[in-house]
């Protein structure tokens, strides 16, 4: 109805992604427990397939316990348990009876505090993919460079493979690991608060980064950084207290929220 | 909604003195737009001078709103209504300007009519006056639509700024009588057409201001928008 009107196309560029994005992964009725504790309740929401999409909120809001419900990584704790339904491709993740390290390796997972294996560079991306498929040493040198190059480490470290991760900066180890991830191909990856302990320099190489990345995978990023969920998001939620407050288009929530919480939350009016 | 309550409560003054500055700005050109209409019709060549001399005034406001505006944006990075405001401050001041700017231009026209002498018996022609009173009016309406950021009260000023439109092509036939029935009146009557261009744009920078205040009220472009659209926009609240 305001089809001519500017705000509904502002930013050509991401208004015209943002229009058939098909949906990677499909959340409803999502609740999640720690013991009693409820924190997730009833969310809903659509993960779209090549985009970016950005969880913002304060903290214990339940960005963070989102992803880990994405790739089962709530597993690791009895006493937490999730309900409902993440459907990816025809299948409930909470229920699936696929091999919990299957579903991790489609759904890859960077954390705050880069965190490399003890191991040479070489080592800490061929370990993964030995997991999951066996190939000969010149696959594997083969593997190893693309996971690097994609993720715009390889000119840094082509000439000392054998170095121990651990030796590289902060942000190429962060960066190491982004390779580590996508070295055993997975759908999705996401990303939690992945430049917090960066400079500004690494951190703008992991946007840039995650940019490229979306050409070929689904992006979820969770940041207490505002204003990154804003260079990088195709789409952003909000959310609070476990609740889905509001989920749409980057450019919408950043300068026409429609929920009163939204734009308290992302002007800084919060508290 | 758009000042008040930041975390950080320096956000919070720096935003409430743009939008006093603004406002500032808007006052300073309305009382120069009325000076330079008050010298046009009295043909008073020292009134005419002050409205010419304080546009210098509009200027340094409009160089310090647009430092301040730089300054938000280079260190808050504002979203949402804080963004809208600052980006219709942003083109608000400089439609004010040009506000200042027309009164400079009519305030410099009634020095040319007076130095030719024979020109002031148009400057009291009843279309001209009517339409810088009703040009005065929206432009008053306009900064009293952003001080409330009040949607509705500025989408009565879109559509009554379709009428001084309509006024100036009326003042223009009357001009060109004058000029057909007396040649002798050319040059004055080209000047006189220059105060009554000057005072249709300065209904048009008024219009502005209202869609200006229409985008940060309700976050929706206007400027290219049918009044049925606009209308639409503010009722949605």
């Amino acid at each position: 109805m305001e089809v001519t009107l500017r705000s509904e196309s502002t930013g050509g560029a991401t208004a015209a992604a943002a229009a058939p994005a098909r949906s990677k992964m499909t959340i409803r009725g999502l609740d999640f427990y720690y013991g009693k504790f409820h924190a997730l309740k009833n969310v809903n929401l659509d993960v779209a397939e090549k985009k970016v999409t950005a969880f913002i909120g304060p903290s214990g809001c339940g960005k963070s316990t989102l992803l880990r419900v994405f790739n089962r990584m709530f597993e690791l704790y009895p006493e937490q348990r999730a309900e409902g339904e993440v459907m990816m491709d025809g299948d409930n993740l909470i229920r699936s009876k696929q091999d919990v390290a299957l579903i991790r390796a489609r759904i890859g997972m960077v954390f705050q505090k880069p965190t490399p294996f003890p191991m040479t560079i070489y080592e800490n991306i061929a370990f993964g993919v030995r997991l999951f498929e066996s190939m000969n040493k010149a696959q594997m040198d083969e593997r190893v460079e693309w996971a690097l190059r994609k993720a715009a480490l390889w000119n840094e470290v082509k000439d000392k493979l054998g170095q121990a991760g651990t030796s590289l900066s902060g942000g190429q180890q962060q960066r190491l690991c982004i390779a580590r991830t996508i070295a055993v191909k997975p759908d999705v990856i996401l990303f939690d608060e992945p430049c917090s302990a960066l400079d500004p320099i690494s951190t703008a190489k992991i946007e840039e980064l995650i940019d490229e990345l979306k050409q070929d995978y689904t992006v979820a990023i969770v940041t207490h950084n505002m204003q990154q969920a804003a260079r990088v998001s195709d789409y952003t939620a909000y959310m609070y207290l476990g609740e889905l407050v509001e989920f749409g288009d980057t450019d919408q929530i950043f300068i026409k929220p429609k929920k009163k919480e939204t734009e308290d939350y992302i002007t800084g009016r919060f508290g | 909604m758009i000042t008040g309550e930041h975390t950080l409560q320096k956000y919070d003054v720096e935003l409430e003195q743009i939008r006093s500055r603004v406002l500032q700005m808007g006052g300073l050109v309305e009382s120069q737009f009325k000076l330079a209409m008050e010298a046009f019709e009295a043909a008073d060549t020292a009134k005419a001078t002050a409205a010419v001399e304080s546009d210098r005034r509009v200027n340094e406001l409009q160089l310090e709103l647009d430092r301040m505006v730089n300054h938000l944006i280079a260190r808050r990075q504002p979203t949402a209504g804080d963004l809208r405001l600052v980006m219709g401050v942003a083109k608000g001041i400089n439609d004010l300007e040009r506000i200042g700017d027309e009164s400079a231009k009519i305030g410099r026209a009634c020095k040319w009519l007076s130095e030719k002498g024979s020109g002031f018996r148009m400057n009291r022609i009843p279309d001209l006056h009517q339409t810088a009173e009703i040009a005065a009016r929206l432009l008053h309406r306009s900064l009293d639509a952003f001080a409330r950021l009040d949607g509705q009260a500025a989408a009565a000023i879109i559509r009554d700024d379709a009428g001084i439109d309509d006024r100036f092509r009326a003042t223009l036939r009357q001009l060109v009588t004058y000029m057909m029935e007396d040649p002798r009146s050319i040059s004055a009557a080209i000047d006189t057409i220059w105060v009554a261009k000057a005072i249709e744009r300065v209904g048009d920078h008024a219009k502005n201001i209202a869609e200006h205040v229409i985008f940060i009220a309700h976050g929706t472009d206007v400027r290219h928008a049918s009044l049925e659209d606009v209308d639409r926009v503010v009722s949605q609240g």
